[in-house]
């Protein structure tokens, strides 16, 4: 391919003539656009009034990026004077033609700098955590409303879709929990057991395990793991379907989206969290009594008695009652995040994301919470 | 380069093939929705391809450009048999190429702009102004104007969409376009401004167009050649005129029917 060049030289009464050549393409367009800015300025340098001429006659190829670069030179070169294009085949003056039709808007201003925008981004943020307060309430509002309809049997209850969400919640959860609880306690065991022999009395391991099993640990580990699994996959469906529509083809059959979308996810979660939290407490009890009894020399029979003697049935409650509660925040959040979801798939992205950092940061919030409650009414 | 064959030739017949397909089958699963389909593409002609819903159109097009995987048969583009060629050449090849998707594809978390230089910036060595000045330059030349580039593909009404999907298929100023629909969805003006346009951009840029479309009036003003799929394959190829006097029944309901009455398909000097 024949490099392009822009030449010029002198002549007709302080003018000059601009004689382009080679391939004009994109492919060439740095070269082009460096080689036409010097041949500009020397063209223009003192010219007023001239006549300048734009020979085309050499070049092998145009297309919009050459166009345009000798549209902008003939703009640049008229405001010294006058300017004809010549020896353009008649194509190329068409897509000349063609192109010298678009306005190029001037550029916009420069954006600011310093600490404007981080002030602007501060700011936004703020407001932005306060429409999320507002926008959840009033989501949870609407959630409550849509329950209450349901129970005074104004509303339809969905069993199929509860049944559907139930089983990618609770039943494909399964496995994981399992695995994820049975280790856990297990590290918890051999860390007791290690420490607690320094007292000579590493039998107490079935109560420190029994106790921050049950109340804590299973509850917070199956919370942050549905908030993982099914919290972001509430977000991206949901997400998606407010991006493509569905959700406003539901409105407009009648439908309220809330009844048919969000309730069956949150009713769903509401029996599925309590349920694979006692999973979960079994497989870390489990965990712990192998290590215990491996590791520890502490037999099944020693272990399951002292966590029948000392472990009340409040215990096991105080982690089954926080349950439900994570659930409704885990499902709040993800069905809130999915319905923020705009236009583009980056914003799918960040709510996805949003929704299982929100659900985990709220989740470890409101166990604290229940822990001071629990403490302050000591059960 | 384009633009170098594009000024030798006018809307008359070009000998130089393009796109080439022969014997091609494509299925999903066990069904074949194309089965035994030969279809040569011309240099700087306006290729019009027509059928029912569901026959195949969008699927023929998607195994051209490698989208779909085919069972059987060849696919040469610009002579170049595409499953002989190495991931390098496959791009080379693929850069000479735009394509206007059905429903637009354009990147949803990029704006109108953004979508445009895209490419561009992935194969071209543009100066941030001359990024800028094309960019508007491709939104103009397909008919939107300025204030449409900073706002996001979400924010674009159904013709819009497909505009600005064009001028990103037009960005790398490509030898072939595949249009897949372009008219559908837009208002009868629009569609003939449209029309107008890829006349306007095959005649200036010497661009070879692979058309799929339902639009009558497309068939007849702009397009030099229709294909008709069917069954398959092609049921039949040529100018306007010679479909109209196939005897196949789905052509002749077609060309012949209330709609094509009312369009100017028969309004056409022959
Ligand atoms: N990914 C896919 N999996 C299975 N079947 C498919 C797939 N894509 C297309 N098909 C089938 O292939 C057939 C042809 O589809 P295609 O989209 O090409 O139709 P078309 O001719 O473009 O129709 P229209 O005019 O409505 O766009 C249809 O029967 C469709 O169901
Ligand atoms: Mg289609």
């Amino acid at each position: 391919m024949a490099r392009p060049s822009a030449i010029w030289g002198d002549g007709l009464r302080g003018g000059g003539v601009l004689r382009l050549s080679g391939a004009w393409t994109a492919d060439h367009a740095a070269e082009l656009e460096s080689a036409l800015a010097t041949a500009m300025k020397s063209l223009q340098a003192g010219a007023e009034d001239a006549h300048f001429r734009i020979d085309c006659a050499g070049l092998l190829s145009l297309d919009t990026v050459g166009a345009w670069l000798i549209h902008r030179a003939r703009l640049t070169l008229g405001e010294k004077g006058e300017v004809t294009l010549v020896g353009l085949k008649r194509d190329q003056t068409h897509l000349i033609a063609e192109v010298a039709q678009a306005e190029i808007p001037p550029e916009g201003p420069p954006r600011p700098t310093g600490a404007y925008p981080l002030l602007v981004d501060i700011g936004e943020a703020v407001v932005n955590a306060g429409k999320d307060v507002s926008n959840g309430v009033t989501f949870f509002g609407s959630v409550m409303a849509a329950l209450a309809r349901l129970a005074l049997g104004r509303a339809k209850l969905r069993p199929a879709a509860v049944v559907t969400q139930l089983e990618r919640v609770a039943m494909r959860g399964v496995p994981i929990i399992v695995l994820i609880s049975f280790l856990v306690g297990a590290i918890i065991a051999q860390q007791s057991i290690f420490q607690l022999q320094r007292f000579g009395q590493p039998h107490l391991v079935a109560d420190l395990v029994g106790v921050l099993v049950l109340r804590e640990l299973a509850v917070l580990l199956t919370a942050i793991m549905v908030a993982g699994r099914s919290g972001s996959a509430f977000t991206a469906e949901l997400g998606s379907m407010k991006m493509r529509e569905e959700v406003d083809a539901l409105q407009t059959m009648g439908l309220d989206p809330v009844e048919v979308l969000v309730l069956p996810r949150i009713i769903a979660l509401l029996i599925g969290l309590p349920l694979l939290t006692f999973v979960s407490s079994m497989a870390a009890m489990a965990g712990a009594a192998l290590v215990a009894d491996i590791y520890g020399g502490i037999s099944f029979e020693i272990f399951f008695a002292r966590i029948q003697n000392i472990i009340g049935m409040n215990t096991f409650m105080v982690g089954m009652y926080k349950a439900p509660f994570m659930a409704l925040v885990i499902g709040l959040i993800a069905c809130i995040e999915g319905f923020a979801v705009r236009g583009s798939a980056e914003s799918l992205g960040s709510h996805t994301t949003a929704s299982v950092v929100k659900s985990i940061f709220v989740v470890i919030v409101v166990d604290g919470l229940f822990a001071m409650f629990f403490a302050s009414i000591r059960y | 380069m384009a633009s170098e064959n594009a000024s030798h030739i006018g809307h008359g017949v070009q000998s130089e093939i393009v796109i080439s397909v022969e014997n091609l089958a494509v299925g999903f699963g066990e069904r074949l929705v194309i089965d035994g389909l030969a279809l040569d593409v011309h240099r700087g002609e306006i290729l019009g391809v027509v059928g029912a819903s569901g026959t195949g159109k969008s699927v023929l097009l998607r195994t051209i450009i490698g989208l779909v995987a085919k069972k059987r048969g060849t696919v040469q583009v610009f002579g170049h048999d595409m499953d002989r060629l190495n991931a390098q050449r496959r791009r080379l090849i693929e850069r000479r190429w735009g394509i206007l998707f059905q429903h637009g594809a354009l990147f949803s978390s990029l704006t109108v702009k953004q979508n445009i230089q895209f490419p561009m910036r992935e194969y071209l060595d543009l100066s941030p102004r001359l990024l800028d000045e094309m960019a508007m330059l491709k939104l103009q030349l397909v008919g939107l104007k300025p204030e449409a580039a900073n706002r996001m593909p979400s924010e674009l009404s159904g013709g819009m969409i497909k505009r600005a999907a064009l001028a990103r298929a037009l960005a790398l100023d490509p030898e072939i376009v595949f249009l897949d629909e372009p008219t559908s969805g837009l208002d009868p003006i629009g569609a003939g401004d449209f029309d107008e346009l890829i006349a306007t951009l095959r005649n200036t840029l010497g661009l070879t167009v692979f058309m799929v479309t339902h639009d009558l009036d497309s068939l007849a003003g702009i397009c030099d050649r229709i294909a008709a799929l069917g069954d398959g394959r092609v049921l039949s190829q040529g100018p306007l005129e010679q479909l109209k006097a196939e005897p196949h029944p789905w052509l002749q309901a077609y060309f012949n029917g209330p709609r094509a009455r009312a369009s100017h398909v028969h309004s056409k000097p022959a």
